[in-house]
């Protein structure tokens, strides 16, 4: 009964990785040229990506030590253009699951902070520092600074363009 | 002072290791499944699937980038797997924006706290833009080489 419990508990990632672990092992006992190409590509990759995985344990706790929603929230209440900076750099430096700053940014709307700078800080919580090392090692640096220069420039065009979107639509 | 900077240390490492293992079943399966993808399908059927006509391709990439959730560690090892498998750079990059940009998943949520319309919106608009910046991207790497 307990075991049952726990097992009603697991997250439903576990269950995608128990069900492919349940594939291999058909595959090891049906098709064993498919398994052991498959095991040999596994680890070419994990061999590839495990020193990476040290770093970005090192970036993600560093930027959990610095960054948490009080001094997010303190930088997004600056005034004007500065604004904008202020609600890109949050975006970029915010860390934990999205729904976590929802209620943040809900609260930052009363206050006064438009629709634009809420969509605009979403956005750039797509550039994740602490990740930048794995994005790097499969596509190159210039690729990944490019596509960071692109995405912080299309989250201030979202966020005007969403301004105008809520204001035709109230 | 000290003992409090000691705890908020612990805490953050505590965090990330965290957020690492709950990452970590949906990373091995996916790693997993993409090396059983790998050993099963041809290369050549991932060049047929994408046309190399730039918004097909950028269209596909940002719809099954859409619908797809996860940490994004995930959608990098996926996204630069696809790339070796021959498919076009504009399409994964449509891909991996759209991944970290829709919140499909989050919808309900983000509706919820701060408000339908704009909640649809920001989706909408995030999956077109994922479509403008991989062309934008791709052109500016293409001008740059």
């Amino acid at each position: 009964m307990k075991f049952k419990d726990k097992l009603k508990r697991l997250p439903g990632s576990w269950y995608f990785l128990f069900t492919i672990i349940i594939i291999y092992f058909l595959f090891s006992i049906f098709n064993q040229k498919i398994y052991l190409d498959s095991l040999d590509f596994f680890g070419q990759i994990i061999y590839k990506v495990i020193p990476i995985f040290v770093l970005v344990f090192v970036l993600m706790s560093l930027s959990n030590y610095f960054i948490t929603p009080k001094f997010v929230m303190r930088h997004l209440s600056e005034k004007g253009f500065r604004k904008w900076f202020y609600v890109i750099v949050g975006g970029i430096l915010s860390t934990g699951p999205i729904y976590m700053w929802y209620p943040l940014l809900a609260e930052l709307r009363r206050r006064g902070l438009n629709y634009g700078l809420v969509a605009c800080f979403l956005y750039n919580r797509a550039i994740k520092i602490p990740l930048l090392p794995l994005a790097i090692l499969y596509f190159s640096w210039q690729y990944i600074l490019v596509l960071c220069f692109v995405m912080i420039f299309m989250s201030v065009v979202q966020g005007v363009f969403l301004n105008k979107l809520m204001e035709v639509n109230k | 002072m000290k003992s409090k900077n000691d705890k908020l240390i612990k805490q953050s490492v505590l965090k990330a290791a965290k957020g690492l293992w709950m990452a970590f079943p949906m990373i091995l399966g996916t790693v997993l499944l993409i090396s059983f993808i790998s050993a099963m399908v041809p290369k050549s059927f991932y060049t047929s699937v994408f046309s190399k006509n730039i918004f097909f391709d950028s269209l596909v990439g940002s719809l099954v980038g859409s619908i797809s959730a996860g940490n994004p560690i995930t959608s990098y090892i996926f996204g630069g797997e696809m790339l070796s498998h021959g498919v076009g750079l504009i399409a994964v990059t449509a891909f991996l924006v759209a991944w970290v940009t829709v919140g499909i998943i989050q919808l309900p949520a983000e509706s919820a706290i701060l408000g339908k319309k704009f909640a649809l919106l920001r989706n909408f608009t995030a999956f077109v833009l994922a479509i403008v910046v991989a062309i934008v991207t791709v052109l500016i790497l293409g001008v740059m080489v």
